[in-house]
């Protein structure tokens, strides 16, 4: 593989390296892609945006090999292609790095890189040579690792890093990656940026798939739009601005409050601040006379694997208050949130709801307390997908009056209010009757917002709300969780999305290994600031 | 709603179909006549009262024993037990039959219908507990415990229950009291009544009640039912010992109402064919009916059929396994008949684009 790829690099260099000419694809009755074209250049990163559903990664999945196009062509490095597969696109220079990386997480880096494509010496691998071609590569291309580390031992930007080298080492000349920042810490992030315009001086293309308005403006050349299949726009950031593609990718004006657009790459707290709307000021004033409605106090937890993952952590949110909990995933988020609600047993500390004793209190306990959580999986947890929109619009409230009397489910009452839930959340959905898993991501998740919304709640656990969801169904959830704070209800915001935590939140917990290591006012804070704190930097100013 | 049971019953029936085609394939090969074997088959499973009173006392237990894994399937629990649970169901309720004398029927027979069934969830819950508290797979433990049911059983006969009457050898317990015996009307036996009822009571509890709901999403999802407030390990508990009973009671009946006592091996094999009936009725609770019906007459015409077309018998067992094969491989019998898939799979196959 690697004596083929060589040939294409010792060829004259392409104009275009990759290219999609009137691509059309179809799923059954869904159009993916229709006559989409995009040219990518030596030396050019070409921004893929676009919302979920969009057609981005069925776009890439036609360059890379993975579905046949039904109308148009694609061109590698100025040939017309009939890919049948990825090992076509690969043999021709074409490397994809995977949202979730495609790595054995035991084997060393090293292995991970040459996997597939090993140097051989009498049959066997010839690890010395192996290695260093890697160490040549990272050099080359300024991506440091340690080739001798195994990969599980890494951290996810390293890994990412991984990924790349194992591109770069079958001679990609066009590295296309999906989503790649959304497992990364901003300042993660950076440097992945800067990595990548690293290899675009050395001629490599890269086409980005995101829905990050700001890293497409700070790292893109050229930028192109897609909307339900078609391209919308093709443009520059130069020609351009956030709101600009916002509303192209919405098909009209966003407006999230927060203001997640308008602000430039820095000094999204300061963009906070000017987004004067009374609603977001009023509950900061009283915040100090409201009632606790969730204390947290010394909260141990384990995770999974038997590993402390939440380390005597304490933590306050008062009524009509967002606290925003920021940090990088997996640093405790998720069983901090399990242990609140009853679905992981803590090891140690108290957790009181409403001044009630909730510690070790079961699921039950939890929502009868006046709890309402959107869990941060909601195919897992949030939703049973081969029920009714109606059975899940009281998937945890299915035993309470009117819902069910006696023991008997009272048909009539689950269903109307389906129907309230469906109208008052906007849940585009043909009937109530319909699984759902036949709704969009966007539709399940305003289901479960609004499940949860419409029981009598003090306090809400809101994880990762806006996961994978388009800017519409995002804008509609932040006005929700607005509108609920300001009614008086406590709400524990977790996201892994640092532009959300700051949009939402009245105060920002930041955190790191299990605790609390900073809360910070996300008026005065900047992005930096508490990137570096989520990083694990000792805070500059304490709690 | 029609539509959707139709589509719903298409597999099946077309299985149903693909397997007598099959099976008469088999019988033409061996030089007998399809239309006098099938004929003798149905006449024999349907032709008068008493080919229909057989009928329906061979579908009794397969009604029961396919409620007891469909049941136990809604929670996504794989119940191989109904064996087991089937025997220690026909040995105790036998034993209260004989056992006990001068009791009037009204309180006899149901104590003794309730015997085998609480000694059916008794052995049912075994394996729904220690699947809850150890995560022990249920399908191990309940192939195991049939084991145990049958040797336990054939003790029990063999031993302190063994019918000592004259010269009697045989491994069985002496007849139920008349009290304790399941009437029968003409050609319909009350044990049947009691399984459509049961049938129906699953459906209901299952679709109309909160437990039922819980069941439900215990199989659907469990993480997402932990998350609803729902006790996991007590819903697993809980749906084991309701399977156990319903196939307890199949056994109960088999001893009270067809058997009249309970005997070292007359019931061996009755238990598993729950499983291809509740395949059979892709775990509703209602098809369970018609697929034990089904089952049951094949079985009480086979006699007849060998007798008129000398056809062994055994082309039944051939021609149930498969429809069986057919039933648990869909994907055969959609593309030979070129059936549409259902909508949800149509979206599990289109759930990977543009994301």
């Amino acid at each position: 593989m690697a004596a083929a790829a060589e040939t294409v690099v010792s060829q004259a260099e392409p104009e275009v390296l990759l290219a999609g000419h009137g691509i059309t694809k179809r799923f059954g009755p869904v159009v993916a892609n229709d006559d989409v074209s995009v040219e990518l250049r030596p030396g050019r990163i070409l921004a893929l945006l676009g919302e979920n559903g969009a057609g981005k990664s069925t776009l890439v999945n036609v360059l890379f090999g993975l579905h046949r196009p039904d109308a148009g062509q694609v061109v590698i490095a100025d040939e017309h292609m009939e890919l049948s597969s990825p090992h076509d696109a690969i043999a021709r220079g074409v490397g994809m790095v995977h949202q979730h990386f495609q790595l054995v997480p035991p084997m060393s880096v090293v292995r991970n890189i040459v996997l597939g494509a090993e140097p051989r010496k009498l049959g066997m691998i010839d690890v010395a040579q192996a290695r260093r071609r890697v160490m040549d590569l990272a050099d080359r291309f300024g991506l440091g690792v340690d080739p001798d580390a195994a990969v599980e031992d890494l951290p996810v930007g390293a890994q990412q890093r991984v990924e790349i080298l194992k591109a770069l080492y079958r001679d990609a000349r066009v590295l296309i990656a999906d989503e790649p920042t959304a497992v990364l810490t901003p300042q993660e992030t950076d440097h992945l940026l800067d990595v990548l315009r690293g290899l675009t001086a050395q001629g490599v293309g890269i086409v980005f798939i995101t829905h990050k308005l700001r890293e497409v403006m700070a790292a893109a050349d050229d930028i192109v739009v897609l909307r339900e299949g078609k391209v919308v726009g093709t443009t520059t950031p130069a020609q351009t601005s956030e709101a600009a593609l916002a509303e192209l990718m919405v098909g009209r004006a966003v407006d999230l409050h927060g203001d997640r657009f308008e602000s430039g790459a820095t000094g999204v707290g300061s963009a906070v601040s000017t987004a004067a709307a009374p609603s977001d000021e009023a509950p900061i004033a009283e915040a100090g006379e409201r009632p606790v409605v969730l204390d947290i106090a010394g909260l141990c937890t384990d995770d999974d694997r038997g590993q402390r993952a939440v380390d005597e952590l304490s933590l306050t949110v008062r009524a009509g208050e967002i606290v925003g909990v920021a940090g990088v995933e997996g640093n405790g988020q998720r069983e901090l949130v399990e242990a609140i609600t009853g679905l992981r047993h803590a090891t140690a500390g108290t957790v009181s709801i409403s001044d009630r004793d909730a510690s070790g209190a079961r699921p039950r306990q939890v929502t009868v307390i006046g709890v309402g959580h959107i869990p941060e999986d909601r195919a897992k947890h949030g939703l049973i997908g081969s029920y009714s929109v109606a059975d899940n619009s009281v998937l945890n409230r299915y035993f309470k009056r009117p819902f069910a009397a006696g023991g008997m489910l009272r048909r009539d009452r689950i269903d109307s209010h389906a129907r309230d839930v469906v109208a008052t959340f906007d849940v585009r959905t043909p009937d109530v009757e319909s699984p759902a898993d036949s709704l969009s991501g966007g539709n399940k998740q305003k289901l479960i917002v609004g499940r949860e919304f419409a029981d009598e709640i003090d306090l809400l656990i809101a994880a990762q709300p806006t996961r994978g969801i388009d800017i519409g169904a995002i804008e509609f959830i932040w006005r929700r969780i607005r509108e609920r704070r300001d009614e008086g209800t406590a709400v524990l915001l977790v996201s892994a999305e640092l532009d959300e935590v700051l949009a939402l939140s009245d105060r920002v917990a930041v955190m790191y290994e299990g605790r609390i290591v900073a809360t910070v006012d996300p008026r005065s804070a900047t992005r930096e600031e508490i990137g570096l704190l989520m990083a694990g930097a000792t805070p500059t100013t304490p709690a | 709603m029609t539509r959707t049971v139709l589509r719903a019953a298409a597999v099946p029936l077309a299985s149903v179909v693909l397997g007598l085609v099959l099976g008469a394939a088999l019988i033409a090969v061996q030089g007998h006549s399809v239309t006098t074997a099938y004929g003798a088959l149905v006449l024999g499973g349907a032709g008068d009262a008493d080919a229909l009173l057989r009928t329906l006392q061979k579908a009794t237990p397969l009604v029961f024993g396919g409620l007891a894994v469909a049941f136990a399937f809604k929670a996504g629990l794989f119940n191989i037990g109904g064996q087991g649970q089937l025997l220690v169901g026909a040995a105790f309720a036998a034993g209260v039959g004989f056992g006990l004398e001068g009791v009037p029927l009204v309180v006899h027979l149901p104590l003794a219908l309730l015997v085998g069934a609480a000694a059916g969830a008794a052995w049912g819950a075994i394996a729904g507990v220690l699947k809850a508290t150890s995560g022990a797979h249920e399908v191990i433990v309940t192939i195991m415990l049939n084991f145990v049911a049958g040797n336990l059983t054939d003790w029990l006969a063999a031993n302190p229950w063994q019918d000592r009457s004259g010269s009697n050898i045989i491994a069985r317990t002496p007849l139920v009291k008349p009290s304790a015996e399941i009437p029968t009307w003409g050609w319909l036996p009350a044990g049947f009544v009691l399984a459509a009822l049961a049938a129906f009571a699953c459906w209901f509890v299952l679709e109309r009640t909160t437990y039922g709901f819980e069941v439900r999403s215990v199989g659907a999802n469990r993480h997402a039912a932990r998350y609803a407030g729902i006790s996991v390990g007590w819903i697993m508990a809980s749906t084991m010992a309701v399977a156990g009973l319903l196939a307890g009671l199949g056994g109960a009946i088999e001893s009270l109402g067809v058997d009249g006592r309970f005997e070292a091996g007359v019931n061996v094999g009755l238990g598993f064919e729950g499983i291809t009936i509740a395949l059979l009725a892709r775990t509703n609770p209602i098809a369970v009916i018609p697929a034990g019906l089904l089952v049951g007459l094949m079985e009480a015409g086979a006699a007849k059929m060998q007798f008129e077309s000398g056809v062994a018998p055994e082309i039944i067992d051939v021609i149930q396994a498969l429809i069986l094969l057919f039933v648990a491989a869909p994907l055969i019998v959609r593309w030979l008949l070129r059936l549409r898939d259902t909508d949800d799979r149509r979206l599990t196959l289109g759930a990977g684009w543009g994301r």
